[in-house]
């Protein structure tokens, strides 16, 4: 997350944005600009899509920022938004089955793990290397929608698990769920690939 | 009380978010101590998760700021669709 947000007032802002100062909602989406867009790219799975995702559900945050509540955070409900807009999309589309059939398949298949004698820690310097980066976002982008927004809330965006759960409407319990099969997966997926690609790794071991 | 690794699995991404109930964080971890197949599959989630969660995964295509914000332009400052109310 943005490193100024901590220290301004969205609330204020808001207010004076209703009360026509809307040049500032210039300023109160700045911070959101990434986080809006990576949950939208995370769905379209293309840029252009997911630009004009993006744009459409910052537009529509500005037209309806007067029934925002303040009991959520501002990001959150911009990012719900965007969810929304990206999901809706792609119902549009028919690229994606529809929630409740995904819904069903939750309970069956238990994820194992890769498995893995040892774990040498793989450093931030590595996403300098952009085959790296192209292989984490991959594997966001192919997990099943309903893992695929938990992650994106939790882990990406670092929402609590209440928060999460709010945003995309399902229990906390279900939430938890969710993000465990999520997180196995990409563990699944990305540990095995990354370990081949570790510099840092011994010939002689 | 001993539990196999398969169990501990199924602990993982509670004990990441540190929300397991004391005694079965105290039993993971027991196991987690001597195993070094569970330890190194909880390493290695955990450094993913930081991986992905790096700004630079995903990154705003050039140009975006500027685009946004000259489309919020328009319609701040009215082109015509101010009754308008998209529902959220």
């Amino acid at each position: 997350m943005h490193p100024d947000v901590a220290n301004r007032d969205e609330a204020e802002m808001i207010a004076a944005i209703l009360d026509g100062n809307t040049e500032k909602y210039h300023d109160l989406i700045r911070p959101y600009e990434l986080s809006v867009y990576r949950m939208a790219l995370s769905f379209m799975k293309n840029e252009a899509d997911a630009e004009e995702v993006a744009q459409e559900a910052f537009l529509k945050a500005f037209r309806n920022l007067a029934s925002f509540r303040g009991n959520a955070k501002f990001s959150t409900w911009l990012i719900s938004i965007a969810l929304n807009e990206a999901r809706g999309r792609l119902r549009h589309q028919n690229l994606i089955r529809t929630d409740s059939l995904d819904e069903t398949r939750e309970g069956i298949g238990h994820i194992s793990p890769a498995l893995l004698r040892d774990w040498r820690e793989v450093p931030s310097e590595a996403l300098e290397r952009r085959e790296i980066r192209e292989m984490l976002k991959e594997a966001i982008q192919s997990l099943p929608p309903i893992y695929r927004e938990v992650v994106l809330l939790r882990d990406v965006e670092e929402l609590s698990v209440d928060e999460t759960a709010a945003t995309i409407k399902i229990s906390p319990a279900a939430v938890r769920v969710r993000l465990h099969r999520a997180r196995l997966m990409l563990q699944k997926d990305l540990a095995p690939k990354l370990k081949s690609t570790n510099p840092k790794r011994r010939w002689f071991r | 009380m001993i539990i196999e690794c398969k169990h501990v699995w199924d602990y993982i991404s509670e004990y990441i978010d540190n929300s397991l109930p004391p005694e079965t964080r105290e039993l993971v971890q027991r196991h987690l101590d001597h195993c070094e197949i569970c330890s190194a599959i909880l390493d290695s989630t955990r450094n993913i998760l930081v991986l992905t969660a790096d700004d630079s995964v995903f990154e705003l295509p050039v140009g975006f700021s500027d685009r946004l914000h000259a489309r919020l332009d328009e319609e701040i400052h009215g082109t015509g669709r101010k009754s308008e109310k998209d529902p959220v």
